[in-house]
């Protein structure tokens, strides 16, 4: 199963149709407005703390997420902003909790890191690196044990790896036959810090094999390429009930959070440069519009449509209140019914 | 009402919470095959079968995250820790992920688990294997604390706990597991988490104490009733949430107080008890509260080094009688 070349998209006509075509697109167009508009909202002390943005890495989590049923799972890191958007959250709601406001998804008490959509079965934004792959695991458990056909998405980064927890879930989704799909996005750095730095098996994919699990390298900056990758491991979830590991070769554009805004002293300026040469919305749009997909007035509409919706996503966010004090003390312990 | 170990008493309550509801499985080290490390799951993987007892690989953080996403999209899990002192390696996933998902989620996923097994001083297993383990949970908002010192208690509480939203950690004591006590056969039986007990009503001193503990202050009371002293014993029996209205209660009846703990005494449970004594009850006090606690050591392996590490019935005696200004009385 696992491919030792890293995964293009090559079917002629694209494989797609102009329908899936613009949702691919859009999706990846509405992440990275949404995102260029939360940086410029941090930027004016609208938005605090920690904020991770995944401008250059929209290709995976549109791919990904077209793959899925809506009953489907899914479950992410820090940097989930874009996982959560299209697996279908309502964006005025998530800005509203990257603004620290009621009517956030979170009530504003989980912030840009802690998103959860319990009406979309997305399961989470979780900030410490690899602790939600247990988590994942223990979806897919759930699955299995009521005889689902759900699957799980896991979104973890190339900095994950590294921890025990990686390798615990990788080895209990494999040992007890789990619907999860583990979705790696490498973009090279965890935090700081390049792969070859981390890993002594720079090869992400190669880890899967180790535990029998189907693996790939794919380019994450096609959407194409992930969408059928994904395709691919979402139906081995369904039908075989076998986890399957996708590594997605990314690249952030922006700095690890906005308090590296270039990311500049741990890569080169020419390299950040040369990858955004790789811009996989530009990429996709160009092929999709070559292959006559999407015109030039889909585009454009696309491109106003998300506009307005981001910005109405700003506005909503900004009207609505902060949360009550008494806030404070609910949802630490739920009333046993 | 049935005669029964402690041991045998958390075994019916897992079968029966098993039967009742089947989204309650049992999962861990050794709780399948090799039926518990301490015989506490004996029979269920033949009742039940392999899909609800559920043996895992030595991997607490992974097993245990399992049960939280387990929990978080609906079933119930039951998660044995062989002993409780290999929760620590899945620290980070109760204390980060089972404590904090309601909140964090803005109260969309609630996390129902138990955390289930042994903890505090056993018999010569000496630094990692005898550690009072609940001074790591009970700090964290979101987490329930459950220290059952009696079979009755022990069925009770955990079916309790089974039933409970909320992710609840449940120590029980190797030394505890031979224990034979009344517990109830009715499967409807149950102890709310959060309410105290008075084991033994006295009149002149408080003794709040639990688990292991508990017994020694019940040694320690009886001697003492010779000399006179009437001590009233309060066993919390739910550390968080704490039923500090029993013990309050208590101590403006007797007007002193000796809280009694295994752990190594230094922001640990007797310091909480203490300090809520002193801010509820100061005004009712007769003499300041003392604490009876575990050194502040890692536990020894030599036998007379660990029974100088846990606290005494005699050091128990002489608190009390600290207290009632009663030494040498």
């Amino acid at each position: 199963m696992a491919q030792k070349t890293v995964s293009q998209a090559a079917k002629p006509g694209l494989g797609v149709d102009a329908e899936l075509a613009k949702r691919l697109f859009r999706d990846m167009a509405l992440i990275r407005r949404f995102e260029e508009k939360a940086a410029e909202a941090y930027a004016l002390g609208k938005i605090g703390g920690f904020l991770h943005l995944s401008i250059g890495e929209e290709a995976v989590a549109a791919g990904v997420t077209s793959a899925l049923r809506p009953d489907d799972y899914a479950i992410s890191t820090y940097r989930e902003h874009g996982h959560c958007l299209v697996k279908g959250s309502d964006p005025r709601r998530v800005m509203a909790e990257l603004f620290g406001r009621i009517d956030g998804l979170s009530k504003g008490k989980g912030g840009s890191m802690h998103l959860f959509d319990k009406s979309t079965n997305f399961l989470g934004g979780h900030a410490i690196v690899g602790a939600h792959l247990p988590l994942a695991a223990g979806v897919g458990f759930k699955i299995k044990y009521e005889e689902g056909d759900q699957v799980i998405v896991c979104y973890f980064g190339d900095g994950a790896v590294p921890e025990g927890e990686f390798h615990e879930a990788l080895n209990l989704s494999a040992l007890w036959k789990l619907p999860v799909i583990w979705l790696c996005e490498n973009n090279r750095y965890a935090m700081g810090t390049s792969l070859e730095r981390a890993l002594a098996q720079p090869e992400i994919w190669k880890f899967g094999q180790t535990y029998g699990i189907p693996s790939e390298a794919v380019d994450g900056m096609d959407v194409l390429a992930m969408r059928e990758a994904s395709v691919r491991a979402v139906e081995r979830a369904r039908r075989e009930k076998i986890p399957s590991l996708i590594e997605a070769r990314t690249y952030r554009f922006r700095g690890h959070s906005m308090r590296d805004p270039a990311g500049a002293v741990y890569r080169t300026k020419e390299e950040v440069e040369r990858e955004k040469l790789r811009d996989p919305i530009v990429l996709f749009r160009d092929r999709a519009m070559k292959a006559g997909l999407i015109t030039e007035e889909d585009v454009k509409r696309i491109e106003k449509d998300i506009n307005d919706l981001v910005d109405e996503a700003v506005a909503f966010a900004d009207a609505s209140p902060e949360p009550p004090l008494e806030e404070l003390y609910t949802d630490i312990f739920k009333e046993n019914a | 009402m049935a005669v029964m170990t402690y041991r045998e008493a958390l075994n019916l309550a897992l079968r029966e919470e098993m039967t009742r509801d089947p989204r309650v499985f049992v999962m861990g080290e050794e709780v399948g095959l090799y039926e518990g490390a301490y015989k506490v799951t004996q029979g269920l993987l033949k009742d039940f079968g392999p899909k609800r007892v559920v043996d895992t690989p030595i991997a607490e953080s992974g097993f245990t995250g399992v049960g939280i996403g387990a929990a978080m999209t609906g079933l119930r899990p039951v998660v044995e820790m062989m002993t409780f002192n290999f929760a620590l390696l899945a620290l980070d996933q109760i204390v980060n992920s089972a404590a904090k998902l309601l909140y964090m989620s803005g109260g969309q996923y609630n996390v129902p688990i138990v955390i289930r097994g042994p903890g505090g001083p056993a018999h010569q297993l000496a630094a990692q294997h005898s550690q009072s383990m609940e001074s790591y949970f009970y700090h964290v908002p979101g987490l329930k604390v459950v220290r059952p010192s009696t079979p009755m208690d022990a069925k009770g509480l955990l079916k309790s706990a089974i039933r409970d939203d909320n992710p609840v950690i449940f120590i029980e004591s190797e030394t505890l597991y031979n224990v034979k006590g009344e517990v109830s056969d009715d499967p409807d039986f149950i102890i709310p988490l959060g309410q105290a007990v008075v084991r033994r009503e006295g009149t002149d001193v408080t003794v709040i104490a639990y688990m292991g503990m508990m017994y020694r202050a019940m040694e320690a009371a009886e001697d003492l009733s010779k000399d006179g002293i009437s001590v009233e014993i309060v066993d919390p029996r739910t550390l968080r949430p704490m039923d500090t209205e029993t013990i309050i209660g208590s101590v403006r009846k007797t007007h002193r107080a000796v809280v009694v703990e295994a752990g190594a005494g230094f922001a640990g449970m007797g310091s909480e008890i203490a300090a809520f004594i002193t801010e509820q009850a100061f005004d009712d006090l007769d003499a300041p509260v003392e604490r009876v606690t575990g050194a502040s050591a890692p536990m020894p392996y030599a036998k007379n080094l660990e029974k100088a590490k846990t606290p005494t019935k005699d050091r128990i005696v002489d608190a009390i009688r600290r207290v009632c200004y009663a030494n040498g009385g």
